[in-house]
């Protein structure tokens, strides 16, 4: 089945949250946004739910934070007991600076590969533009659809309306 | 799109949009321009002749560390008293200077000081070359450096015998390796945008597929930005804890021992807000010196170097205090060692470096509280250079006065650096600024894309309330 991809770009993003805006208020489903930087107010005009990546860091951090309590007491209390200079084996405070830089480097190393695992971004990956300058100078509102779903041309005139600077129509085969 | 992509219409109408208030799409597409421009073109006179000082300075510190590595570290002027002297001072100054970049990244992201967009990401790379930079300094100082991963906690047939977890120097290890890799992970991170823009624009050839590579596909998509500005949150906030513990961690290898001049409380935030004095003085050095080699000055404007004067000031006064805290406590507490420590450090034989690290440290800085000084170029630059001499006095007096006279007077030494330290300091310097000159050259300097956000950004806020 054939399906058509519409792309309508703007020069700023002022006028792309208003088309946004407009779009989905009048149902149509956004495929996505494509923007040369972030853009304030976009996530609550698209709808966007907030990204969950603060659970993973959660997470990752006290996995960190817990192994590396965890190992130094092994080490330090059953594995192998120095005496230090008269310390406690288990100098639980002692532990604490390198408890936390492993909490830190586990916390942050994960968040980053799930980030990118999220978001398919990988050395090699191809990346799919749906407009040459999106990542120039140029904000871009991307629509697909089935080819017989609907009347496509309401979607453009909504797009026109919008202020869009140029909108094309492509039709995959 | 698939091979099969056929483009059946374009509609297009000009001049619809007449440019917007932020000057419609060639004020975005102008700021890519002006950081795109110094990579593509030829490198000018400066550079080069600044890129050949580097690599000579470079080459007779890697000639240096080669002599010592194969003769053994008594080519250094240290003795039985003084064990630790350039070397240590030569870290501590280097990773001090790290901070400055993950403050103005990180902290500054999260007290959302906008003015940081044109200067974080060159005070990134800065960090990452000074932590390199500092690192070379223990692993050289342990003599037989190809042993060093005997630091690390791995499983042996020893015992296994296991690190020191109660070391301060231990922990050392740790906290300088995850600040490397933290500071990498986000100097990247913040990268990935600004590699697809330069793998879109001007770039071709090798260049454009080594940008490509490097931005992983990255296409722009408002659900990747939405997470990617939460990922840039997250590890700020990991990276202001982690800074403040770097140094703290360092302040502890002499806090924690029972040295007099060095068995001091107050070390950590005595020492966390030197490393961001030093390491503001640095960026000051460096960024005045780019934008009019590079020709920035539209980014990196007064404005900015007036911001970083003020935490210059701020940072410069918290050291001034310090140092007469210092003083109060050794007279206060009554012990006799740490009073000699200390009247010893300003009218002993090393008074010299004591009244220089004062007059740098705590009396330059207070030209800033003067406009006219934070908004000259010029004096901010001689300034910067006063702070970088100063506090690499500081960490030589901190390290070597405390240590020359110890409390048995018949091994009261003098330290003199031999020639090979002294190059082994040139060796860093030429590093850190090889490293910093080809980054210039070979990436953005300036985050596109923050720049374009609040570019963007502001003009959206403008005509929001008009």
């Amino acid at each position: 089945m054939p399906r058509e991809h519409v792309v309508a770009t703007y020069a700023e993003p002022r006028a792309l949250i208003a088309a946004v805006t407009e779009l989905r208020a009048h149902g149509f489903k956004i495929y996505d946004v494509y923007t040369p930087c972030p853009v304030h107010g976009l996530d609550e005009a698209m709808g966007l739910r907030r990204s969950r990546l603060g659970l993973v860091t959660f997470a990752a951090g006290a996995l960190g934070a817990s192994a590396a309590l965890a190992f130094q007491f092994y080490a330090a209390v059953f594995d192998w007991a120095l005496n230090v200079g008269g310390k406690p084996d288990n100098s639980t405070l002692a532990f604490v600076p390198i408890t936390f830089e492993i909490t830190i480097l586990a916390a942050g190393l994960t968040t980053a590969a799930a980030f990118f695992l999220r978001c398919g971004l990988f050395p090699g990956a191809a990346a799919r533009l749906a407009e040459p300058r999106v990542t120039d100078d140029t904000f871009a509102i991307e629509l697909r659809w089935r080819s017989n779903r609907f009347d496509t041309g309401e979607a453009r005139r909504a797009l026109m309306r919008s202020g869009a600077l140029a909108i094309t129509r492509t039709v995959v085969d | 799109m698939t091979p099969q992509a056929r483009t059946v219409e374009v509609d297009r109408r000009r001049g619809v949009l007449s440019a917007g208030a932020s000057g419609g799409p060639r004020a975005l597409s102008r700021i890519t321009d002006d950081v795109v421009r110094p990579l593509n073109a030829w490198p000018g006179g400066g550079w080069c002749a600044a890129f050949a000082a580097a690599l000579t300075a470079l080459a007779v510190g890697i000639g240096c560390v080669c002599y010592q590595v194969a003769t053994g570290i008594g080519v250094w002027g240290l003795n039985r008293t003084v064990g630790w002297a350039f070397d240590i001072t030569n870290f501590v100054f280097w990773i001090g200077i790290g901070h400055a970049g993950t403050l103005i990244s990180a902290i500054l992201l999260l007290f959302r000081q906008h003015w940081r967009t044109s200067i974080n990401r060159s005070a990134e790379a800065m960090t990452i070359f000074a932590v390199l930079c500092a690192a070379i300094f223990p692993l050289i100082h342990m003599g037989r450096p190809w042993l060093a991963f005997f630091v690390l906690p791995y499983p042996n047939w020893r015992g296994p015998l296991w690190v020191n977890f109660r070391s301060p120097l231990l922990w050392d290890v740790f906290a300088i390796n995850t600040y490397l890799t933290i500071s990498l992970v986000f100097w990247y991170v913040g990268m990935i945008p600004d590699f697809a823009t330069l793998r879109d624009r001007g770039a071709d050839g090798i260049r454009k597929s080594i940008y490509g590579a490097l931005s992983l596909g990255w296409n722009g998509s408002c659900r990747t930005w939405a997470r990617y500005e939460t990922l840039n949150t997250i590890l700020a906030g990991l990276a202001t804890p982690l800074v403040i513990s770097v140094h703290t961690i360092v302040s502890m290898d002499f806090a924690a021992s029972i040295v007099p001049g060095w068995h001091t409380t107050l070390f950590p935030p005595y020492f966390v807000a030197g490393a961001v004095y030093s390491g503001f003085g640095m960026v000051l050095t460096l960024l005045i010196l780019t934008r009019s080699l590079m020709q920035l000055e539209r980014y990196i404007t007064i404005r900015h170097l007036e911001a970083m004067a003020k935490v210059t000031l701020l940072t410069g006064s918290i050291v001034g205090f310090s140092y007469a805290t210092e003083f109060f406590t050794a007279w206060f507490n009554g012990s006799l060692y740490e009073k000699a420590t200390l009247y010893g450090r300003a009218t002993g034989p090393y008074a010299w470096a004591f009244w220089t690290m004062v007059a740098c440290n705590a009396a330059a800085p207070q030209l800033l509280w003067f406009r006219r000084v934070r908004t000259s170029a010029a004096a901010l630059f001689v300034l910067s250079l006063f702070v970088n001499i100063g506090m690499w006095l500081e960490r030589f007096v901190i390290i070597v006065t405390s240590l020359h006279r110890s409390y048995l007077p018949s091994s009261w030494v003098m330290y003199r650096p031999t020639m090979i330290e002294v190059g082994t300091l040139a060796g860093s310097f030429g590093l850190f600024f090889t490293c910093f000159l080809l980054f210039i050259r070979l990436l953005p300097m300036i985050a596109i894309w923050e720049i374009k956000a609040g570019a963007s950004g502001e003009a959206h806020g403008a005509a929001g309330h008009a």
